[in-house]
């Protein structure tokens, strides 16, 4: 079984299709396009200075991450970039928002750190995967209180 | 006078402005080389005519962790289309950090017209100058190199056992927290880690950045650097030092630093680093600061 099988559905396509690529060039610029994608966190929902309890750790291109909840129960997410040389950072957001948002929360919970790796090839530097672990985390993180915040809803309604 | 050379530094010549690459972009006897740790910059937009070497791909052997050989620098610089009269302009990401490292292993095989760009990648974007994705195809040279030396510029870890017992200078050039040892690596990434914490005994702990002018990602005035590693920390020219890090590419930085920039004539990097000394059985280790 694939790690890609994991993870939710979306992501796990994603990555799968990241295995295949049969260089390293192909999979720099499908990442590349992805970045292109990056729109920043609109002002309506958080205006600079971003507060630290939304910036990704150990995220040296200070990435920014913000989860709405959703009427049904799942997330929305938003990035900032504020570095210009976080193309890589941009890509991951893309890629968090594109895959996660609107994704079962308790799946999203359990990505797993290593995905970093997964996505951008096993000779990202340890600086790298730890900055854009970095915004797996937030998201995970973000995603565990969402699942908690449904359970502990669900428990609530059901003991009318 | 220009802003570089009032800064005072041993070897001015090493350091090139971003008005001199801009002006020398056509410059035929002129290489501009990008570095970066993020392999995505490169392709998402380098200075006009500028080549990319990779610090996994291009620097480092295919298979043992080691540097490439003589024939693979050969093939490296054949295919920049660099002669040995070619000037190689090195500039990346993270206040030059792999800029310095790609320098550092030029060096090795002797190649010494090389120059670093001072502020790096991140100087020329915020003055708003041009990035293109257009990735040029030099005509291939027929560069010939010199055999690898590792004896100037690079420590062995036999040689650094040597050197802290003969009680010379060593700088670890991490960060405080990786230098006590309360931090080895992240979870789930090992591959760079270390079984070990702590530091070689005796090392001054002076991190990378520290040289960098945080304002424009400039290096700091000799004045300032010798405020640093001289005043603060007791470092003469006269020392017989040897830098470190956790694989050798942010104290490639500090090497450049006092090697180029306050003209320490002896300064070699140990490129093991923390990943071979913390891993190793039975060499010291000291803890705390």
């Amino acid at each position: 079984m694939s790690p890609a099988t994991r993870l939710p559905a979306k992501l796990a396509r994603l990555v799968d299709a990241l295995a295949l690529m049969p260089d390293r060039q192909e999979r720099i610029e499908t990442l590349i396009r992805i970045a292109d994608r990056f729109r920043p966190v609109p002002p309506e929902l958080a205006q600079r200075p971003y507060p630290e309890e939304n910036k990704a750790p150990a995220c040296e291109s200070e990435a920014y991450a913000w989860a709405l909840p959703q009427p049904d129960g799942t997330l929305r997410f938003y990035f900032a970039v504020e570095n210009p040389q976080g193309v890589s950072a941009k890509a991951m957001a893309v890629i968090l928002d594109e895959t996660l948002s609107g994704a079962p929360v308790e799946e999203v919970a359990r990505v797993p750190l290593s995905l970093a790796n997964e996505i951008f090839g096993s000779e990202l530097s340890m600086g790298k995967s730890m900055g854009l672990s970095g915004m797996v985390a937030l998201v995970a993180a973000a995603a565990r209180r969402q699942a908690a915040e449904n359970q502990f809803s669900g428990e609530d309604s059901g003991s009318g | 006078m220009s802003e570089i050379e009032a800064r005072d530094y041993a070897h001015p010549e090493a350091l090139v402005s971003t008005d001199w690459v801009a002006a020398h972009q056509d410059d035929p006897t002129v290489r501009i080389v990008e570095s970066n740790e993020d392999p995505l910059l490169y392709p998402s937009g380098h200075i006009p005519g500028a080549v990319e070497v990779d610090w996994t791909r291009d620097l480092n052997h295919p298979v043992r962790r080691d540097y490439l050989d003589r024939e693979g620098f050969e093939a490296l610089m054949r295919r920049l289309g660099a002669t040995a009269e070619t000037t190689i302009v090195f500039y990346g990401d993270k206040n030059n950090w792999w800029a310095t490292y790609a320098f550092w292993v030029f060096q090795l095989f002797g190649h010494r017209r090389a120059r670093i760009m001072d502020g790096g990648r991140l100087k020329w974007q915020k003055e708003g100058r041009s990035l293109v994705r257009e990735v040029p195809t030099p005509t291939p040279s027929d560069y010939r190199a010199a055999q690898r030396d590792d004896v100037h510029e690079r420590a062995f870890r036999d040689q650094v056992l040597g050197h802290l017992e003969a009680g010379r200078r060593l700088i670890d050039v991490r960060s405080p927290a990786e230098f006590t040892g309360e931090r080895l690596h992240m979870d789930d990434y090992p591959n760079e880690g270390a079984l070990r914490g702590g530091h070689i005994p005796g090392a001054a702990n002076i991190p990378w950045a520290r040289a960098v002018d945080t304002a424009d990602g400039t290096f700091k005035s000799a004045a300032d650097l010798r405020a640093i590693y001289e005043a603060e920390k007791g470092f003469a020219p006269a020392d017989d030092v040897i830098v470190y890090c956790r694989i050798g590419e942010r104290s490639s930085h500090t090497w450049f630093v006092l090697k180029y920039l306050l003209g320490y004539p002896a300064v070699r990097n140990y490129d093991g680093s923390w990943t071979e000394w913390g891993n190793l059985v039975g060499v010291p280790i000291e803890k705390g600061t």
